[in-house]
């Protein structure tokens, strides 16, 4: 009996003791703090050759939560094309949603851009997982993002994964190329197998296409407007 | 003469041995290496075994137990169902603070009682890494059956995981032990069986609620290996008859997570214990046992063969097995899984069939009729332009100016004077906040129902009803007042509490020292919890009167209204709780204090019957 005790140095049993004892007796459990990161995409791109991530993740309780998210794109053979990073506030404010209040960050496209944040996320009925997310940039920008997915399961691990973007803008932002209304959309279909819950390899397809105002300036500067790829990547959350 | 005296001396020996026995007991507290599942991992052990060996008192005696922590954590010992005084219930935070490493904490108290109850740790997630153990109190009169042989069977669910790691799995994604959920085949077989537009509607409503009717266990077989006695499935554990003999099954699940169906294919099974109380005898073929319950069974096995005990999950994910054999060695056929149950609408509070539809008002006539609420709640019924108080009557009950959740007595008006199966009641307009992500929006009594997954064939299975004390209780006072309380809960983000308050967020329950009070739950969630009162005994008000069953833990199933009542004889402060272990973590808990000034009724309500002196020990234990 004694020997289970004796397998860990006596120092760090002195240690945990008395930071044990130091602790208010057994209070209750029920406002834990907890950890959560998930890499929703890290995938590879083709055509475009790209290597696309969304990182998100928060630290806290039941009802407050601090949000961490970072979303971009890298060329395989290139500095970063696009990269975003926020930090929102998040609070519970009925069983499905959460309120979210932050900033952001645009690393690139050149200018940098710093946003502050407004967002509701949750579930709606039917289960699609929506993040609908409202930014005022530093120059006053207005512009809105609308994310939805929804999990289709095939089987218990193997799971199809549809989902769609669409980004608005109030006005014009020439310098990053954004035009006033809905500047683009992304669709988006990913087929994972969830070797563990927390692990799961996926392949899909991806489809981005700039419309209205926002694909004239694209025109005009040279860029694509449409484009279509093919993904693999991985999804994981611990 | 001589011969005489000396016989009536040690008789008065005896007698005064007898009267002052008292059993002196040590348990050390360890940690220790097991493996069963292949892997090898840390458990907690009661005097380095797991389950802890079994104790055996006798009623009458006074106990001393020693208990020693040599682990690196707090820990403690609560003797479930045991009526004892506060500050040896075992209940870190309430009872007493605990047991630190390194330290001995003495219990001692008189046994008041018998049958079959367990101990367990109250401390952290020790319940789930082994430790709990069986505790047998043997009566001081004759038990009003008899039997040849006596087996206790303990029930328990291991996992390889830290269960700290299990519990911010389910807090990061509630279903990620359920590896039972509906797939795209599954719509398509049933669209080929009910049918388009039946399966279309089903998932309909079960989309627009936000639910998974294939959540019925919130931890699974994924992870879980389910014990009998501490051995695996594979194990076999068994236990030995000669064909013709009466072997007493002492049933425990000490499960931390797991409601377990119990049955031995070719035998029938005479229930005559529940929660360690004699009640009269029920046969039958199978019985579902929730985390924290005891049954005690007697069986007759009249072949020479042996037989299978076999607990399957209430999810079917798992079982656990032993088997009863005439000799060592001997094994029967292992009964195939059932498939998995599915929850239905009425689990969801939406039973329009025992709904009486002369009652509703007009607006809710449709079963398609799931409208959401403002504040985002699955909710079946269209209750947007509902005047729900008109439907309860409130009218006719009085108000006094108590808190919230106490309501006077008034049978008549609240229709539950006798637990009428079936009875349906609105919801309140009260959705309890963001930690209620359902209101049964009609509970109802389900005490006759042997609950999701059973009941469908002609087997006979234990219900609640069957339950009836074999001696009327010992305090049949009408209940003074009532206590409503709400089971919610929110699926997504693994929330568990009393009226969308966790512990944390919550007051205690007052209650003023020899009342007898009636609580009443509404389930608001469409899991079934466990619900366990320490100190006093809960008296499941099941229809049979003054022989209403005496338990310690009380299943409620989803979306089910019920009540049992309480005399508050037990001075101090108690625990009050769902006994799934990770909702009590959750917050699922809460504290309970008796005390001589009633505190609970703030503002001066008036008592609405006179008050009795509380009953002695001796007059409660007749």
């Amino acid at each position: 009996m004694t020997k289970t005790i004796c397998r860990w140095p006596p120092l760090l049993v002195l240690g945990a003791n008395s930071l044990v004892s130091a602790a208010p007796v057994a209070r209750a459990q029920d406002n834990q703090i907890f950890t959560y990161v998930q890499g929703e995409q890290l995938e590879y791109r083709a055509p475009s050759d790209t290597f696309s991530w969304d990182i998100r993740g928060w630290v806290g309780g039941d009802y407050h939560r601090l949000w961490f998210k970072t979303q971009g794109d890298v060329p395989a053979n290139g500095p970063v094309d696009r990269g975003e990073v926020q930090l929102r506030y998040s609070r519970m404010i009925s069983p499905f949603w959460d309120l979210m209040l932050g900033a952001r960050y645009d690393v690139e496209p050149d200018p940098s851009r710093a946003y502050a944040v407004a967002a509701l996320h949750g579930l709606t009925p039917y289960f699609y997982e929506v993040d609908a997310d409202f930014f005022v940039s530093e120059e006053g920008d207005v512009s809105a993002r609308l994310e939805v997915e929804y999990q289709l399961l095939l089987t218990q691990r193997l799971i199809l994964e549809p989902s769609f973007e669409l980004n608005f803008a109030v006005q014009e932002v020439k310098e990053l190329g954004i035009g006033p209304g809905l500047s683009d959309v992304e669709l988006g279909l990913r087929l994972r197998y969830e070797i563990e819950r927390e692990f799961a390899p996926y392949i899909g397809f991806v489809w981005e296409r700039r419309v209205g105002r926002t694909a004239d300036l694209a025109r005009d500067m040279g860029e694509e407007v449409d484009s279509p790829a093919f993904v693999a990547g991985m999804r994981f959350w611990f | 003469m001589r011969h005489k005296l000396l016989f009536l001396a040690l008789l008065a020996i005896w007698a005064m041995s007898n009267l002052a026995f008292a059993g002196e007991y040590n348990l050390v507290i360890v940690e220790k290496t097991v493996n069963l599942t292949g892997r090898e991992r840390k458990a907690t052990a009661i005097n380095g075994s797991v389950p802890g060996p079994v104790l055996r008192w006798r009623e009458g005696e006074e106990v001393i137990i020693h208990v020693t922590n040599r682990l690196s954590e707090p820990t403690s010992i609560h003797w479930h169902g045991i009526i004892l005084p506060a500050n040896m219930d075992g209940v870190p935070g309430i009872s007493f603070n605990g047991i630190a490493p390194g330290e001995t904490f003495t219990y001692r108290f008189t046994v008041k009682q018998s049958g079959t109850y367990w101990y367990h740790s109250h401390s952290g997630h020790q319940e789930q890494t082994g430790m709990y153990a069986p505790l047998i109190i043997a009566p001081t009169r004759p038990e009003p059956y008899r039997y040849d042989r006596d087996y206790v069977v303990m029930f328990s669910d291991w996992t390889d995981e830290d269960p700290h790691t299990v519990f911010a799995k389910l807090k990061k994604q509630s279903g990620y032990y359920n590896f039972q959920k509906r797939t795209v085949f599954d719509f398509f077989r049933d669209v080929a069986e009910k049918g388009w537009a039946a399966t279309i509607a089903d998932r309909l409503a079960w989309g627009e609620m936000r639910m998974d009717p294939t959540d019925i266990a919130d931890v699974t077989g994924y992870t879980y290996t389910y014990l009998v006695n501490g051995q695996p499935p594979q194990a076999n554990w068994t236990a030995l008859f000669k064909p013709g003999e009466r072997v007493r099954l002492r049933f425990i699940n000490g499960s931390a997570m797991t409601y377990l169906d119990v049955r031995i294919p070719g035998l029938k099974m005479t229930v005559v214990q529940a929660d360690g109380q004699d009640i009269q005898p029920v046969t039958v073929d199978e019985f579902r046992i929730a985390v924290a319950e005891t049954y005690d069974v007697i069986v007759e096995p009249k072949a020479d063969h042996a037989y299978t005990l076999f607990a399957e999950t209430m999810d079917r994910s798992g079982y656990a097995r032993g088997t009863l054999a005439p000799r060592r060695g001997k094994s029967a056929d292992i009964p195939a899984p059932r498939p998995r149950p599915l929850l239905t609408m009425a689990d969801m509070g939406m039973d329009h069939g025992a709904m009486g539809h002369g009652a509703a008002k007009p607006g809710q006539e449709s079963g398609a009729a799931y409208a959401g609420h403002g504040t985002g709640g699955a909710s079946a019924m269209n209750h947007g332009g509902t005047d729900h108080d008109a439907m309860i009557d409130h009218g006719a009950m009085v108000h006094h100016d108590h808190s919230r959740a106490e309501v006077p007595m008034d049978h008549a008006a609240m229709g539950h004077g006798e637990p009428g199966e079936k009875q349906v009641m609105m919801h309140g307009p009260d959705h309890h906040g963001p930690g209620a992500d359902m209101v049964a929006m009609m509970p109802k009594g389900r005490l006759s129902e042997p609950g999701i997954g059973l009941g469908n064939t002609d087997r006979r299975v234990l219900v609640y009803t069957d339950l009836r004390n074999i001696r009327p209780g010992y305090d049949l006072r009408p209940p003074e007042r009532e206590i409503e309380l709400h089971l919610t809960g929110n699926m997504q983000r693994f929330m568990w509490s009393f009226d969308g308050k966790k512990y944390s967020e919550s007051e205690p329950i007052s209650l003023r020292y020899g009342e007898r009070v009636r609580f009443t739950f509404v389930n608001d969630t469409m899991m079934n919890h466990p619900l366990h009162l320490h100190g006093m005994w809960s008296e499941l008000d099941n229809g049979a009167g003054a022989y209403k069953p005496r338990k310690h833990v009380i299943n409620v199933k989803p979306a089910e209204r019920l009540s049992f009542e309480v005399t508050a004889d037990a001075l101090g402060e108690w625990a009050f709780h769902c006994h799934l272990m990770y909702h009590m973590h959750a917050g699922m808990f809460r504290k309970v204090v008796v005390a001589e000034t009633d505190t609970s009724i703030v503002g001066g309500g008036s008592r609405t019957a006179p008050m009795e002196p509380p009953m002695t020990s001796e007059e409660r234990y007749q």
